[in-house]
């Protein structure tokens, strides 16, 4: 009997482990158009390959929060989480996210240019794996702004010419940049400008002139449906919802490249993870992050893919066939004016100029 | 139908202080809930609705104080006609079911209630509140809450709030229903004296057949949305007019049987097990009409002796003899009902039968009466 | 008398125990029993509501962080006067180069640099950026320490670097609660923040004001309409109760939503108002983000609250009360205000209370529909707990919201009295 019974366990073991540790993996990402490009390009692929099968998880808004409560209750459920550069480095920081290297853990460009060349500047973080390069900039109603579209960021404050009502994110984040440039500092300077409390109080006064015309988003989905529904004249959101209002929902908007402030979204791996889902994780990073991946994503979505080797390879829409290099925010003939967001500097002034600007708004 | 005419011209009265005219009532437009009721009150009167829930009783009450419309005829208070007239300007005092005591006001509050929407002021106020509570013996309790009163108190306290505004009509809705046996009968005294001694005219609604014969001046049985029988309780009891009124009124025998001959006011009545017996002929016209014979128990008599020579008598066994103290009971099987009661005198000479016993049984042909069947 | 003097000794059970000890003895039992029904119930509130509770109050003042990560560092800054304006000495950066390596190997310096940040602008990096090069340093053998960290980072250097550290290192803090209240600890001790940076005890006036003004216009719009509840027929007033319920059968999000679609300013109240033309085309009303859209949409999303406890309150007033009244002589109106509305009270108590709670916490709705002057002191929560972090400063931000609805609690049992609150 005995040695019967202790071969039952071992194999109901065995399924049971089997089952819950070989074949899932939960990614977390932002759900919506993001995540099914995402599901086309590097899940669907993956699965086939491996035979793992990926649960979605929509939780990346609330990603660095989350992390932190199951890292303190010891249960790390996610394996891989999608999210911004400086949600990265803050988990980074609280030894939250595992640290990559990016020789060993990430793969070559087909060209043989070791990944932590092929990123280049784009790893921010000791612990970030870049996937797209997207932009954070203005999409007009063209039939609101009369007879000369704007083409400069500073339309937005230009009451005058642009009547009407603006979005902008409800934080500081880029609007005190924007603001700045379009008060007069030089864009290499505005980050020492910032860094004062002059240059922050000059930033408010400017963002002050158009205050009453402002309406303040805090979901990405907001501006695209304001300038659908004709609410805002113009407004601040990412390239990749503007893309899909201009070129998918075919809505009367148009975007402004101009001053675009670029920034980065890609992987982190939770700290913390057993050796084994360590392992997967690390072998699913390899193969979703390669150049050939990149590139496909682009298919899906107009993000820039972050690797320089995936650029040439970037091809069609895969529903709307148009031609998608001229919509990544990367392209040159966009990219004539961009900014280049400082993560280190609102690492460390984000608590500070954020209580600022709450502050401000709520006057 | 037959009694519809008798009734309007028995209830006319010349001066009549309330008076209902052909008043019907229907809440769904398809069934008569009260159907033409006419009934005149003098000034003064101590009126009781009798009669089995869903009889009307509580409807034509209610159409009185006016919560609710009459759908067809007058109702009249002192000559002039209410039917328009809310209730809130009608007058009429009314005591609740289950008192309607305000909750959230004090004892006095509650009874200076009324007093303040007429728009007394507040030396008048306080001495006729006083004088209510002291009239029914409440007047220590003027601070409390209604909540920390018993049942009999909050029952005095509904009783001097409906009259405290000096009304010359109150409503009463079983007033007496949620209290124990003793305090009821007690209540029962205590309101006829009040309204007697204030000269009230009331109306006074129950199921209670025990309330309305020791209470009332007049009592209108109601069943099936009429008047059955309007009379003194005396004759309510003594001289049912048909036989709903005979069983609904204190403790009955009813046999079934068909009239064979009239003669004059009495009637020779075949029962159905073929024995014939006397009676007075109520509501039966011919021979040969089915009848109910209606008899109280208390005057079936065994003793011969009582009985006149030539009276029919009928054969009974004894089945069942129950001790009440000062009344013994019987339960005999008599022409084939098992359910006959016959009740005796606790006196000296009182004879207790046995079950089983087999005997004769008799009464005064007055005594019997042939209603409808 | 002579039951009296029997019962100067203590009552015996017939079997000779004291008869309070056998009572005693038999009400145990049953107590247990109860006590073991209630069990998985309490067991739940323990751990879903009392715990976590606990451990936010916890959380509000708790501050090892700072000594557990420099625990010599802490103890060699104890001699150093931090309002000196000189740098401390060779002994406290020799104990912080210990500290740090240990700190670096586990990974805890960039989080202790997070946490000082809150304090501190520039701290996050200082951190970050000196544990790279403070890694390849030995605490045996590369000392004196003072010239080279001041060479790392320049951060070293600055006698307010070392004044913060100090400043924060007590295990437990009032730091986080003078942060809620818009005041900062310092070197010198308590002190307001910096005006441009004051907004929480704006917005928890704000909280409670709008608060009660939802509270105001549901207990308006609710009555009538518990009323009719209570005293229309069963059949419609149940078609009724279903049309109250129904809002609750659908998403918060698509409901708060909705009313987006309802009050902006190309929605469908100004299109209708400018259409009929009682408003001109270009000053269409603007009644969302801003005060007016919460308090709209929080009341419409809040009104089954009150409807509900109204509705059965109303229920138990019998409607003889009304009638009695009218018998005696009241009119509809004096009816109504001086019977029927003081026993509806307890029902608008409860409602009151539990819209008001409920307001009082809420933070998606405003955030939606509330802009800028229509949020409540929970979007500052929210964000303190999912953007920046900063959880203690959520925990002491939450402890006092808990401590002010407790006190306005208080008050009300005083003013109108508990008891007077009835949910049916």
């Amino acid at each position: 009997m005995k040695p019967t019974k202790t071969l039952l366990t071992a194999a109901a073991l065995a399924t049971a482990a089997g089952a819950v540790s070989a074949e899932e993996m939960t990614i977390v990402s932002w759900g919506g158009a993001y995540s099914k490009s995402q599901l086309k390009a590097y899940h669907e692929p993956y699965s086939e390959k491996s035979g793992i099968t990926i649960l979605n998880d929509d939780s990346s808004a609330e990603a660095v929060a989350k992390l932190r409560a199951m890292n303190e209750a010891g249960n790390i459920t996610w394996d891989v989480v999608d999210v911004v550069a400086a949600d990265a480095i803050r988990l980074c920081d609280e030894g939250l996210a595992m640290e990559i290297d990016p020789d060993t853990m990430l793969a070559p460009a087909p060209d043989g240019t070791s990944a932590a060349d092929d990123f280049g500047d784009l790893l921010v973080s000791d612990c970030f794996i870049p996937q797209i390069v997207y932009s954070t900039t203005f999409g007009y109603r063209t039939d609101l702004v009369g007879d000369t579209p704007p083409s400069d960021v500073c339309a937005v404050f230009d009451l005058e010419t642009y009547p009407g009502k603006r979005s902008l994110e409800k934080r500081a984040i880029n609007n005190m940049e924007w603001a700045l440039i379009c008060d007069g500092v030089a864009k290499d300077d505005v980050y020492d400008v910032l860094a004062t409390p002059e240059g922050q109080d000059q930033a408010l006064a400017k963002l002050g002139t158009i205050k009453d015309n402002v309406v303040w988003w805090s979901a990405g989905a907001d501006t695209p449906q304001l300038l659908a529904d004709g609410e805002i004249i113009m407004g601040s959101t990412y390239n990749g919802r503007l893309f899909s209002v201009i070129e998918e929902q075919k809505q009367p908007v148009a975007m402004l490249w101009d001053a675009q402030i670029f920034d980065l979204d890609g992987w982190i791996i939770p700290a913390g993870l057993s050796e084994e889902r360590q392992q997967r994780a690390l072998d699913y990073i390899m193969f979703a992050t390669d150049t050939q991946r990149l590139a496909d994503q682009a298919k899906y979505i107009s993000y820039g893919p972050a690797r320089a080797s995936s650029a040439p390879l970037v091809g069609q829409h895969a529903d709307l066939g148009i031609d998608m290099a001229p919509h990544m925010p990367t392209d040159p003939e966009n990219a004539k004016n961009t900014f280049l967001y400082n993560y280190e500097f609102w690492a460390d002034y984000r608590d500070d100029i954020e209580a600022k600007f709450q502050a401000w708004l709520a006057q | 139908m037959t009694q519809q005419g008798v009734l309007l011209t028995d209830t006319h009265i010349e001066d009549a202080f309330v008076e209902f005219q052909r008043v019907q009532k229907s809440y769904d437009g398809e069934n008569l809930v009260v159907k033409d009721l006419n009934l005149a009150m003098p000034k003064g009167e101590f009126l009781t609705m009798l009669g089995p829930s869903g009889s009307g009783k509580t409807t034509c009450l209610m159409m009185l104080a006016g919560f609710e419309t009459a759908t067809h005829g007058e109702i009249l208070l002192d000559g002039k006609p209410i039917n328009n007239i809310p209730p809130h300007k009608r007058g009429i005092g009314m005591v609740f079911q289950n008192y309607a005591l305000f909750p959230h006001m004090t004892v006095a509050e509650n009874l200076a209630f009324p007093l303040e929407v007429r728009k007394l002021d507040k030396s008048t106020r306080e001495a006729k509140v006083k004088r209510a509570l002291d009239m029914v013996q409440m007047g220590a309790f003027g601070n409390r809450r209604p909540a920390q009163l018993s049942g009999g108190q909050q029952q005095r306290i509904a009783l001097a709030r409906a009259l405290v505004f000096e009304p010359e009509l109150v409503l009463m809705d079983e007033p007496l229903g949620a209290l124990d046996k003793q305090l009821r009968e007690h209540m029962q005294f205590e309101i006829t004296r009040l309204a007697h001694e204030l000269g009230i005219t009331t109306v006074y609604v129950t199921h209670d057949q025990t309330e309305a014969l020791t209470m009332s001046d007049r009592v209108a049985v109601f069943d099936d949305g009429r008047i059955q029988q309007l009379a003194p309780p005396d004759q309510l009891y003594e001289e049912p007019e048909n036989s709903f009124v005979a069983q609904f009124i204190g403790e009955n025998n009813t046999m079934e049987g068909v009239v064979k001959s009239i003669d004059g006011d009495t009637c020779l009545v075949q029962l159905d097990d073929g024995s014939e017996i006397d009676a007075v002929p109520i509501n039966v016209h011919n021979p040969g009409d089915r009848t109910k014979v209606s008899i109280r128990p208390e005057r079936v008599e065994f003793n011969k002796d009582r009985l006149h020579a030539d009276a029919h008598t009928l054969k009974a066994t004894v089945k069942e003899f129950i001790y009440m103290g000062d009344v013994f009971r019987f339960r005999m099987s008599v022409a084939g009902n098992d359910e006959f009661i016959v009740k005796t005198r606790n006196a000296p000479d009182a004879v207790r039968l046995q079950p089983g016993q087999e005997i004769d049984i008799g009464w005064l042909a007055k005594d019997c009466r042939a209603l409808d069947a | 008398m002579t039951d009296a003097s029997q019962n100067a000794g203590p009552m015996l059970a017939a079997d000779g125990t004291p008869l309070k000890q056998s009572l005693a003895r038999s009400l145990r039992r049953q107590k247990l029993r109860a006590l073991m029904l209630v069990a998985p119930l309490l067991l739940f509130v323990m751990f879903s509501f009392i715990v976590p509770i606990a451990s936010m109050l916890f959380r509000s003042v708790e501050n090892s962080m700072v000594s557990d990560t420099l625990p010599l560092t802490v103890e060699a800054l104890q001699s150093w006067d931090s309002q000196s304006g000189e740098l401390p000495d060779e002994a406290v950066y020799d104990a912080f180069v210990r500290d740090m390596v240990v700190a670096i190997d586990n990974k805890e310096h960039t989080r202790l640099g997070s946490r000082l940040n809150y304090e501190e602008t520039g701290m996050s990096s200082l951190f970050r950026k000196s544990g790279r090069k403070l890694k390849k340093l030995d605490p045996e053998t590369d000392g004196p320490f003072k010239e080279q960290l001041i060479e790392i980072h320049e951060g070293w250097g600055k006698p307010n670097t070392w004044a913060v550290i100090k400043t924060h290192s007590p295990a437990v803090t009032n730091g986080y609660f003078l942060n809620a209240v818009d005041m900062r600890r310092t070197p010198e001790g308590a002190q307001s923040q910096p005006e441009d940076k004051q907004i929480l005890i704006k917005l928890f006036g704000r909280t409670l004001f709008m608060s009660l003004v939802i509270t105001g216009a549901c207990i308006l719009l609710a009555y009538p309409v518990s009323y009719l509840l209570a005293t229309l027929p069963m059949r419609v007033s149940n078609l009724l109760m279903i049309l109250v319920l129904l809002p609750f059968w659908t998403s918060l999000l698509v409901r708060t939503s909705a009313w987006k679609v309802m009050l902006q300013q190309q929605g469908v109240i100004n299109e209708t108002l400018v259409w009929l033309g009682l408003v001109a085309d270009d000053a269409r009303l603007v009644i969302i983000n801003n005060q007016i859209g919460t308090i709209t949409a929080m009341t419409h999303i809040l009104l089954p609250f009150m409807i509900l406890p109204m509705y059965s309150v109303m229920q138990t007033i019998p409607p003889t009360y009304t009638r009695a009244a009218k018998s005696m002589g009241a009119t509809n109106w004096t009816t109504f205000w001086r019977i029927y509305f003081p026993q509806s009270i307890p029902g608008i108590g409860a409602g009151s209370i539990l819209v008001f709670i409920l307001s009082i916490g809420y933070y998606i709705t405003p955030e939606i529909v509330g802009g800028t002057k229509g949020v409540f002191i929970s979007n500052r929560i929210a964000y303190h707990i999912s953007s920046s972090l900063n959880w203690g400063l959520a925990a002491a931000l939450g402890t006092i919201l808990l401590g002010v609805v407790m006190l306005l609690y208080w008050v009300y049992d005083k003013i109108v009295g508990i008891d007077n609150v009835k949910l049916g």
